[in-house]
């Protein structure tokens, strides 16, 4: 009885708590992925470049993030960013040390590491586009950007919807490690709670507990997407 | 400067407990990969009663963090005396096989799922085919579909097998004390985070990076007819995109 | 490519502040930021409201009420307070934090505010419950090994095959490996509660730790079946306690503390607030 308190909304439950927490978790991990967003779009640009020097550095960038640990890329981020910025503040005049916030750092952090992930999702998906609708749109005469628009980004982002989605769960579990920095997302909340109350049981499953609630949320969303830009295609074969 | 004295030093600390982490990777993804089979075979079995088992157990093991799993594995499994009085206890009281169990339970449900995104890529017209042909049962399996599933599945595999080797970092909170655990350990004795991590890093790096070209070796060999092609066809036209499914199928 | 550079820049950036930071010190300390872990019960914790409370909680607000200093409490993790303290993001460590040799190197220490003894904790039914000698007895050890060479050739014999846990680079770990390494079998855990509950399951005979951390976990449910075992072991052997940490460049904010810590000790605030949260004096 006193347990199911623990986790409840009155003053002495942790209910209150523990969804501010998963709150924190959404917002770190979206965060993330808007950054990885652009840095993967950027990656897989370099990797489908011409240039061997962009190819190189695509690549290089993919092999680093996703082979070095994702706590070492956090802390990285986290102390370096420190560094840097109370750096460029004494250049300024400021005094002192500046404080990186956590919250930066840490979507920072899952950000770069999930824009490795995403790179080879978009990649994936724009060799996925039909060669020869590229090759009409350009004997039609669409300019670069337009044919970008009309014809590539549409097809790029259906394809690259279901990796996306995937992208999405492993960046939300690896944002549980931005615990380190202090910043009390979901993780972290639980962890205080098992410390101060000593219902490490307790405190544990109830994390494991939202976290599935947040994944099996965050998938009814992606499949409803797919279900969506799935409409204005012709249902292909196996693509199902 | 860096202190080349103590980077070395660390280096060699670190490298005394790579044999630990490797035995952790070979051991969990062994075991993972059998229990993937079977977890697969429930998935895809028409029975509700196997199948939606093994649809909660991918959901709950692909859908909360692996931190809190091996935690409550080992841990949590040793709070009931049912188990600290059955015959399972003399195994599980050992910290190394809960941190495998730990890991294998997880990659396990990694592992089915891409399993059966590989199954789901085999054309049935093939498999009609070879049965027209008279193939059947283990024969079928070995054959035609093993084959083909296992060279589509083979991208996100490697992916999850490189998430593995990251994973068994965790081992260090049941005190199996393996690179990034006695990385952390020199931190918290020498409060030299960033040379330590750095020398960790590079330890994962080159482990992954020989995963990557092993499995990216693996993955040339198995598709023969993606190469071969005649120069007269593919001169001044792009290559044929490779599948597409992005090998960020991990989640 | 990308990463290499940005890992120079770091570590470059991170070589020049270490100068430029030096005189930035001369500072007005009108309001100083403390960092505590907020669940390292009964030292400190947090309240299911978020509210920070325990005894280092309570001992600090007095503190900075003596120094006339507004101080706000932020919680960070364990595994990375000592760098979070150089890189800026609070000024005061408050976490049971020991002053030992190797933290000196990187960080200053106030005075310390408590010196706490250390014991074994086992299973009350096992055999180490009934036989380890000199049980409940307060003994002072140097770390000295012939000055201390009696109490441990008293343990030696018993816990010849034991399986010991130990919290990973604590003071602790550094005793245990000096003088048991050779005859048990040394675990290392994370944090304090891990081995407690690897004494429960068996899965270890014995944990050692700060005793009046084991008396507080002791309430818990999970740990009704455990208790303390053997002597009671303090002095010089834990160093001079436990204090609060300061970046090595805050010389004028260790002295202040040093003043206010002084205070609390004479006038027996620190000894109030120990036996309301430990039920013990831990005061040095």
């Amino acid at each position: 009885m006193d347990q199911i308190m623990l986790l409840g909304f009155g003053t002495k439950g942790w209910g209150g708590m523990l969804l501010l927490g998963m709150v924190m978790t959404f917002l770190v991990t979206f965060t993330a992925l808007a950054i990885g967003a652009v840095l993967g779009a950027l990656v897989a640009w370099a990797r489908l470049s011409r240039s061997r020097l962009a190819r190189f550095g695509g690549e290089a960038y993919t092999t680093v993030f996703r082979g070095v640990p994702e706590l070492l890329v956090i802390y990285v981020v986290y102390f370096g960013g420190s560094t840097v910025v109370t750096s460029v503040g004494q250049l300024l005049g400021a005094e002192g040390f500046i404080g990186f916030p956590s919250f930066i750092a840490g979507a920072l952090a899952v950000g770069v590491i999930s824009g490795s992930y995403q790179a080879e999702v978009y990649r994936g998906a724009f060799q996925a586009v039909a060669r020869g609708e590229i090759e009409a749109a350009r004997s039609v005469g669409m300019p670069t950007l337009m044919r970008f628009r009309r014809i590539i980004a549409p097809q790029v982002m259906r394809f690259a919807l279901p990796g996306l989605g995937n992208v999405w769960q492993l960046s939300l579990k690896d944002s549980a490690l931005v615990s380190v920095t202090g910043l009390a997302e979901l993780m972290r909340t639980s962890q205080v709670a098992a410390g101060s109350t000593r219902q490490y049981f307790l405190f544990y499953i109830a994390g494991g507990v939202l976290y599935l609630v947040m994944t099996s949320l965050s998938n009814q969303v992606f499949d409803r997407a797919e279900a969506r830009v799935a409409r204005s295609f012709r249902g292909g074969l196996g693509r199902g | 400067m860096p202190d080349f004295p103590f980077i070395f030093d660390t280096m060699g600390k670190l490298l005394a407990a790579l044999p630990t982490t490797l035995e952790l990777f070979i051991l969990s993804i062994s075991v993972g990969g059998v229990l993937a089979c079977f977890i697969t075979w429930a998935r895809i079995s028409p029975y509700k009663l196997l199948s939606l088992p093994a649809r909660g157990y991918i959901f709950v093991f692909r859908g909360s963090p692996l931190l809190i799993q091996m935690f409550l594995v080992y841990y949590g499994l040793g709070q009931f005396a049912v188990v600290r009085h059955s015959i399972f206890w003399p195994v599980l009281r050992e910290p190394f096989v809960c941190a495998v169990l730990g890991l294998a339970l997880c990659t396990a449900g990694y592992t089915a799922e891409i399993l059966r995104g590989g199954l789901i890529a085999v054309p049935a017209q093939q498999i009609e085919a070879a049965r027209a042909c008279g193939m059947s049962g283990l024969l079928l399996l070995r054959r035609v579909i093993a084959p083909i599933a296992i060279r589509q599945a083979l991208p996100a595999y490697s992916t999850e097998i490189i998430l593995m080797m990251k994973s068994t970092a965790l081992a260090s909170l049941v005190t199996v004390w393996e690179v990034t655990g006695v990385a952390q350990r020199i931190i918290s004795q020498t409060y030299r985070a960033m040379d330590v991590f750095l020398c960790a890093a590079a330890i994962y790096l080159v482990l992954n990076f020989v995963l990557v070209k092993l499995t990216g070796g693996l993955e040339y060999y198995l598709t023969p007819h993606l190469r071969a092609r005649p120069t007269s066809l593919s001169a001044g036209l792009r290559p044929l995109p490779p599948p597409a499914a992005g090998d960020a199928s991990h989640g | 490519m990308k990463a290499l550079t940005g890992i120079a820049v770091g570590v470059l950036t991170a070589a020049a502040l270490t100068v430029a930071a030096l005189p930035a010190s001369a500072k007005d300390w009108k309001t100083v930021v403390i960092g505590t872990e907020g669940g390292y019960a009964p030292w400190n914790l947090t309240a299911a409201d978020g509210s920070l409370d325990g005894f280092e909680v309570e001992l600090v607000k007095d503190l900075c009420a003596r120094m006339k200093v507004e101080c706000k409490l932020i919680t960070h993790d364990w595994d990375s307070m000592i760098p979070s303290l150089n890189a800026g993001k609070f000024d005061v460590i408050m976490d049971a934090l020991s002053i030992s040799d190797e933290r000196k190197q990187v960080i200053g220490f106030t005075d310390p505010y408590a010196a706490t003894p250390a014991s074994f904790a086992v299973l009350k039914d096992s055999e180490l419950a009934k036989q380890l000698p000199m049980n409940g007895e307060e003994v002072k050890l140097t770390g000295d090994a012939t000055h201390d060479k009696d109490v441990v050739e008293k343990l030696r014999p018993l816990l010849k095959g034991k399986a010991i846990g130990i919290q990973a680079a604590t003071i602790y770990s550094k005793f245990i490996y000096d003088n048991f390494k050779d005859i048990a079998d040394i675990r290392e855990y994370k944090t304090a509660a891990e081995h407690d509950l690897d004494v429960v399951t068996g899965r270890i005979d014995a944990a050692f730790d700060d005793a009046t951390y084991f008396l507080s976990a002791f309430e818990s449910p999970e740990n009704k079946d455990l208790t303390l075992a053997g002597p009671k072991i303090g002095g010089p052997v834990w160093g001079e306690g436990e204090a609060f940490g300061v970046r090595q460049s805050d010389t004028d904010l260790k002295a202040m503390f040093d003043v206010a810590i002084a205070a609390a000790l004479a006038d027996g605030t620190v000894k109030k607030l120990s036996l309301k949260w430990f039920k013990v004096d831990v005061s040095p």
